[in-house]
C-alpha cells in the first residue's frame, strides 16, 4: 500500500514521517516515529492514556489518523519536560504520589498541561470534569486531584496550605 | 531484627519513589513498547460464539498471504494432562490454563482463543484471521450461575463431576466444586436467637479493568532459549505456566518483568505468553502481541458474579448467636472461583459461636475468571454487612455499636479454623467512633452507611538482593513486579537498615534468571514478604561492612558499632579510628573480601491479617436514579505505613474500585452469549468527575511478624464499599438494594416498586 508523505511538528521539532493512511495518529507516534509514552488502553478514545496536544487542543492520539498531522504542531508527554528540568505538572504528581502503576499518567499530565494552558485557575470540579476523559484505575483520582489543584495554584504564583 | 519500637528516620517518610520520574516524562517502559529486530505481530482469531464444537479449521489461505510467518491453532500445543497448579494466585489445573490459552475441541464462550497468526504488520494479522476458516458446531450455552446450577443446563464438561460430596455424582454438571464450613451448631444457635434476619443478594462479574492490556514480545531462538518480556504481576509465574504449558525446560526460559499497567489479580494467568513463544517458534522470528480492550473483556479476568443467601440469628441485646450463608460463584469456563476465601471472609470480622457456610464453584460459558484484589471477599461481605445492616435496624441498635459487640478479637476462633492473632479490628472501629464524618450530623436528604471487611494477606517466597557498589552507592533487587509503589517501600526499608537516605537506594525488578524464586505479586504480600527478605539481606550487608571495618581498623567486630550509614568504634575502649561510610568501606572491597552484597530468600509467615471500615454519605436523584458520593472515608489497620502515601493510594484506589463494583460495572450479555459492553464506554468504571475525595485513615497496629511492623494494605480497601453504599441508600431512600449494581435503572425501579 502507498504510503503518505506528513509533515509535522512533535515536541517543537520538525518532523517527516511515512504513514500508510488507516494508521492511527498513536500508532504513527509509537511504532514509526518510537515515542512510546503515549499509550494505548483502549483504541476507541475512553480512555485517555494517548492523549497529546494537537495546535493546542487536547486529543485521544488513537482517534486522529496520522495524516491528519499534515503541517500541525503536536506536544507528547515527551515534550511536557525542559530538558532535563521536569514540568511543575510532572514534579507535583511525584510529590503527591499522584501515580501508581504510571500507565494512565502520561495521559493525566499531557490532559493537565492542556487544562491549565485553558483554565489556569479550574475549581475542583471543573478539573474533575475536565480530567473525566483520562481513566486511572490505581488512584481512585483523590491524589490526582490534589495535585492538579496545587500546581495549578502553584503557576499562578499562590501558595495553598 | 525488629525495629517496631524504633526511632525511625525512612520508614514512614514519603519521598519520591525511585521509578516516578520516568513514569511522569514516558521513559518508562511496558510491555507494549519494546520492539525486537526483525518483530512480527501476533494477533488471535477469538471464538463469536459462547459454546460450541470446533467441527474444523482451515488454515491454508492464511498462511498463503504475503506478509504471514506462522499460523497455529490447537493443533500446535501439547496435550497436558489434568494437575493442580499451586503456581499463581487461587486455584488452577494446568490442563484447563492450556485450553483456556488454545482451544482444542470446543470453544467455551465468546472471545476464547482458537487459532493465532504472526504477521510482518498489524493489518496482514488481521487479514489473515479473516482467512481463517472455521466449521463451528453452535451448543447450548449457559451464563447465569443459577441456570448453570439448573438441571438440564448445557454442561461444559462432559468430564466435571461434582467434588466435596459424597457418593461421587453419577453424571457430570457445571458444578466443579462444593465447600463446607461448619462452627458449633449452627441450628441451636437459631432456636437461641430472639431476632432473625435473611437476605438474598447477587453480585455482578467485574473486570479488573487495568489500563494496560496484556501484552508480551516472545523470541525463540533456534537453540531452544526462549527470552519473553511481558506485562505480569510474576514473573516467576510466567516461566512455570509457559515451561508447563509448552514442554520446555525453565532453564530455557527467561523472563523480564516489564513495567505493569496496572494488575489487580488480573494479571496473574498466562493468555497471550505460550501463543507467542509458539508463534515464535514456528515463525523462527520474534513475536509481539497485545490485547486489544475487547479483548481484555472477552478474554481475561473477570471476577465472579455470585448468587447468595444470608441467614443471621442475634439476641434482643444484638448478640449473634448463628450465622449461615450459602454461596454460588460464577468460575467463568473453568473451575476455579474465589469461592474458598468467599467461604472463608465473609463472617470473618465477627465472633460467632455457631456458623455454617455452603460454597459452589460453578462453570458457564463466559470467560474464566482471575483474580481481583482480595478475590472472593467483596462478593461475600457485600451479602453479610448488608445483612448486618438490617439486623440493626431490626434491633434498633447503632450500625457501629453492633458490630463493636460481635467484633472478632485477638483469640477468636474463625469459622475456617485459625484463631485470629495480633488483629487490629477492634482499633478500626474505635477510629471510626472517633472520626469526624461518623460524628458529623447527617445532611438534608443524604444517607450513611458504615461496612467492614476483612483480608488475610499472605506471606510466601521471596527473594531480594543488597548491593553496595563500588562507589558506596546502593542497589537493591527484588523478583517482585512493582505494582502499586513496591519499589519505593522495599528501598526504604533497606536505607533504614543501612542508615542512608532513601533517595541513596535504587530499587529494580531482576528478571527470572538474576534473582531467587520469588513468588508473584497478589495476597498484599510483597512489601511484607519481599520487604522481610530485602530487610534481612540489608541486615547481612551491614555485618558484612562492620566485619570490614574491624578488619580494617584490626579490631574485634564486636568493638564496631553501625550508625547512621557508618562504621564507628564502639566506645574508647575499642580504639580510635575516624568512622567509615559506605564510600570508604567500598573503596577497601577488594582488600576486605570482594564485593559487598547480600541475597536473602525467605518463606515468610506471619502476615498479619487486615481489617477496614468504610464510612459512605450518598444522595439519590429520585428522578434519574442516580446515586451521588458525597462524602467516603476509608479506615484500615495496616500495621506500619512503609510510605504512608502510598498507603493511601492503595485504600483510595481501592474504595474507587469498589464503588464503580457497587454503581456501575457489570457485564451484559444477550441471548446469545455474547458480551454486549466490552469497551469503557459501555462498561462504566468510575471516572474523575464520578469520584468524591477519598480520605484515607491510616490506623497502626503493628504486626509483630514483621521487622517493621507491616501489613499487606493492598486488598482490604475493595472489600468494604458495596455494602457501605448500599446501607447508605438504605439510609438515604429506605430501599434495600440487594442486587449489584446499584445502577440508575435498578435505583428507579426499586423506587417505582416502592411507590
Amino acid at each position: 500500500m502507498a504510503k503518505t508523505y506528513v509533515s509535522a511538528t512533535i515536541n517543537g521539532e520538525s518532523a517527516e514521517f511515512l504513514c500508510e493512511t488507516q494508521q492511527t495518529l498513536l500508532d504513527v507516534l509509537r511504532d514509526v516515529i518510537g515515542l512510546t509514552g503515549s499509550k494505548e488502553g483502549c483504541g476507541s478514545g475512553d480512555c485517555g492514556a494517548c492523549s497529546v496536544i494537537v495546535d493546542d487542543r487536547l486529543v485521544c492520539s488513537c482517534l486522529m489518523l496520522g495524516v491528519e498531522a499534515e503541517g500541525k504542531s503536536i506536544t507528547t508527554i515527551e515534550g511536557i519536560a525542559n530538558g532535563d528540568t521536569l514540568h511543575p505538572i510532572q514534579q507535583k504528581f511525584l510529590e503527591y504520589a499522584a501515580l501508581q502503576c504510571g500507565f494512565c499518567t502520561p495521559g493525566l499530565i499531557v490532559a493537565t498541561k492542556a487544562l491549565l494552558d485553558e483554565n489556569p485557575n479550574p475549581t475542583e470540579t471543573e478539573a474533575r470534569y475536565w480530567l473525566a476523559g483520562n481513566l486511572c484505575r490505581c488512584t481512585g483520582y483523590d491524589k490526582v486531584i490534589r495535585a492538579v489543584m496545587d500546581v495549578a495554584a502553584d503557576m499562578r504564583g499562590e501558595t495553598v496550605a | 531484627m525488629n525495629y517496631i519500637d524504633s526511632s525511625l528516620k525512612v520508614v514512614g517518610t514519603r519521598p519520591i519513589r525511585p521509578d516516578g520520574v520516568d513514569k511522569v516524562t514516558g521513559r518508562a517502559v511496558f510491555a507494549a513498547d519494546t520492539r525486537a529486530s526483525g518483530m512480527l505481530w501476533g494477533k488471535v482469531l477469538r471464538s463469536p460464539h459462547a459454546h460450541a464444537r470446533i467441527v474444523s479449521i482451515d488454515t491454508t489461505k492464511a498462511a498463503a498471504l504475503k506478509g504471514v510467518f506462522a499460523v497455529v491453532s490447537g493443533v500446535d500445543f501439547p496435550e497436558i494432562a489434568s494437575e493442580e497448579a499451586f503456581v499463581g494466585e487461587g486455584p488452577m489445573n494446568f490442563r484447563d490454563l492450556s485450553l483456556n490459552c488454545m482451544a482444542r475441541d470446543k470453544v467455551l464462550y465468546e472471545g476464547h482463543a482458537l487459532a493465532a497468526v504472526a504477521a510482518s504488520t498489524q493489518a496482514i494479522a488481521d487479514e489473515a484471521l479473516a482467512l481463517i476458516e472455521v466449521t463451528y458446531e453452535v451448543l447450548p450455552h449457559v451464563i447465569d450461575v443459577e441456570d448453570a446450577m439448573a438441571p438440564g443446563a448445557p454442561v461444559l464438561h462432559a468430564d466435571m463431576f461434582t467434588s466435596g460430596v459424597s457418593p461421587k455424582p453419577e453424571k457430570p454438571s457445571n458444578i466443579a466444586k462444593v465447600v463446607t464450613f461448619k462452627k458449633g451448631d449452627v441450628e441451636a444457635g437459631f432456636k437461641e436467637a430472639d431476632v432473625i434476619v435473611e437476605g438474598s443478594y447477587t453480585t455482578q462479574p467485574v473486570h479488573q479493568a487495568y489500563i494496560e492490556p496484556h501484552a508480551c514480545l516472545a523470541s525463540y531462538a533456534p537453540d531452544g532459549q526462549v527470552q519473553i518480556h511481558t506485562s505480569t504481576q510474576g514473573h516467576f509465574m510466567v516461566r512455570a505456566y509457559t515451561a508447563k504449558l509448552l514442554g520446555i525446560s525453565m532453564s530455557n526460559i527467561r523472563v523480564n518483568p516489564a513495567e505493569i499497567g496496572g494488575g489487580f489479580g488480573g494479571k496473574t494467568l498466562v493468555y497471550l505468553e505460550p501463543v507467542a513463544v509458539t508463534l515464535s517458534r514456528k515463525s523462527g522470528r520474534s513475536v509481539k502481541m497485545q490485547m486489544t480492550r475487547e479483548d481484555v473483556f472477552r478474554a481475561s479476568g473477570p471476577t465472579s458474579g455470585a448468587a447468595m443467601t444470608v441467614k443471621i440469628g442475634a439476641k434482643k441485646d444484638g448478640t449473634i448467636v448463628a450465622a449461615q450463608q450459602v454461596l454460588k460463584f460464577q468460575a467463568g469456563a473453568f473451575p476455579g472461583s474465589p469461592i474458598g476465601p468467599g467461604c472463608m471472609c465473609g463472617f470473618a470480622m465477627y465472633d460467632l459461636p455457631n456458623v455454617d457456610v455452603v460454597g459452589y464453584d460453578v462453570v458457564s460459558n463466559r470467560p474464566k475468571v482471575a483474580a481481583y484484589r482480595a478475590p472472593g471477599a467483596p462478593i461475600t461481605s457485600f451479602a453479610v454487612e448488608s445483612l448486618m445492616d438490617e439486623l440493626a435496624i431490626k434491633l434498633g441498635i447503632d450500625a457501629l455499636t453492633l458490630r463493636e459487640m460481635n467484633a472478632a478479637k485477638n483469640g477468636t476462633k474463625t469459622h475456617y479454623g485459625p484463631v485470629h492473632q495480633n488483629i487490629g479490628f477492634t482499633a478500626v472501629l474505635d477510629a471510626v467512633k472517633s472520626h469526624p464524618h461518623w460524628k458529623s450530623p447527617l445532611k438534608e436528604g443524604h444517607g450513611r452507611g458504615l461496612a467492614t471487611g476483612f483480608w488475610f494477606n499472605i506471606g510466601g517466597e521471596s527473594s531480594a538482593q543488597v548491593h553496595v557498589n563500588e562507589d558506596g552507592t546502593v542497589t537493591a533487587a527484588t523478583g517482585s513486579p512493582d505494582i502499586g509503589g513496591s519499589r519505593a517501600s522495599i528501598g526504604m526499608m533497606v536505607a533504614e537498615v543501612l542508615g542512608v537516605p532513601a533517595t541513596a537506594v535504587r530499587t529494580i525488578v531482576a528478571d527470572t534468571a538474576s534473582i531467587g524464586f520469588t513468588f508473584l505479586t497478589g495476597g498484599s504480600r510483597v512489601t511484607f514478604a519481599t520487604g522481610m527478605a530485602a530487610t534481612q539481606a540489608a541486615e547481612k550487608v551491614v555485618e558484612d561492612l562492620k566485619r570490614r571495618a574491624a578488619q580494617t581498623w584490626d579490631i574485634p567486630v564486636e568493638a564496631v558499632e553501625w550508625k547512621d550509614g557508618m562504621a564507628y568504634p564502639a566506645g574508647s575502649n575499642a580504639g580510635a579510628f575516624e568512622p567509615l561510610d559506605l564510600a570508604a568501606l567500598a573503596l577497601k572491597a577488594g582488600r576486605t573480601g570482594g564485593p559487598i552484597l547480600a541475597e536473602v530468600s525467605v518463606n515468610a509467615q506471619g502476615a498479619g491479617p487486615g481489617f477496614g471500615a468504610h464510612i459512605c454519605d450518598v444522595s439519590v436523584d429520585k428522578e434519574t436514579g442516580h446515586v451521588k458520593i458525597e462524602r467516603y472515608t476509608a479506615i484500615q489497620d495496616v500495621g506500619k505505613a512503609i510510605h504512608p502515601s502510598y498507603v493511601e493510594g492503595q485504600i483510595q484506589g481501592g474504595a474507587a474500585q469498589g464503588i464503580g463494583w457497587a454503581l456501575s460495572e457489570e457485564y451484559i450479555y444477550n441471548t446469545k452469549g455474547q458480551m454486549e459492553n466490552a469497551g469503557f464506554l459501555d462498561y462504566r468504571v468510575p471516572v474523575a468527575s464520578d469520584m468524591p475525595m477519598i480520605e484515607a485513615v491510616l490506623v497502626e497496629v503493628p504486626n509483630p511478624r514483621h521487622p517493621f511492623g507491616a501489613r499487606g494494605v493492598g486488598e482490604v480497601p475493595i472489600i468494604p464499599p458495596m455494602a457501605a453504599i448500599a446501607n447508605a441508600i438504605r439510609s438515604a431512600t429506605g430501599l434495600r438494594m440487594p442486587d449489584l449494581p446499584m445502577s440508575p435503572p435498578k435505583i428507579r425501579a426499586a423506587l417505582d416498586a416502592a411507590g
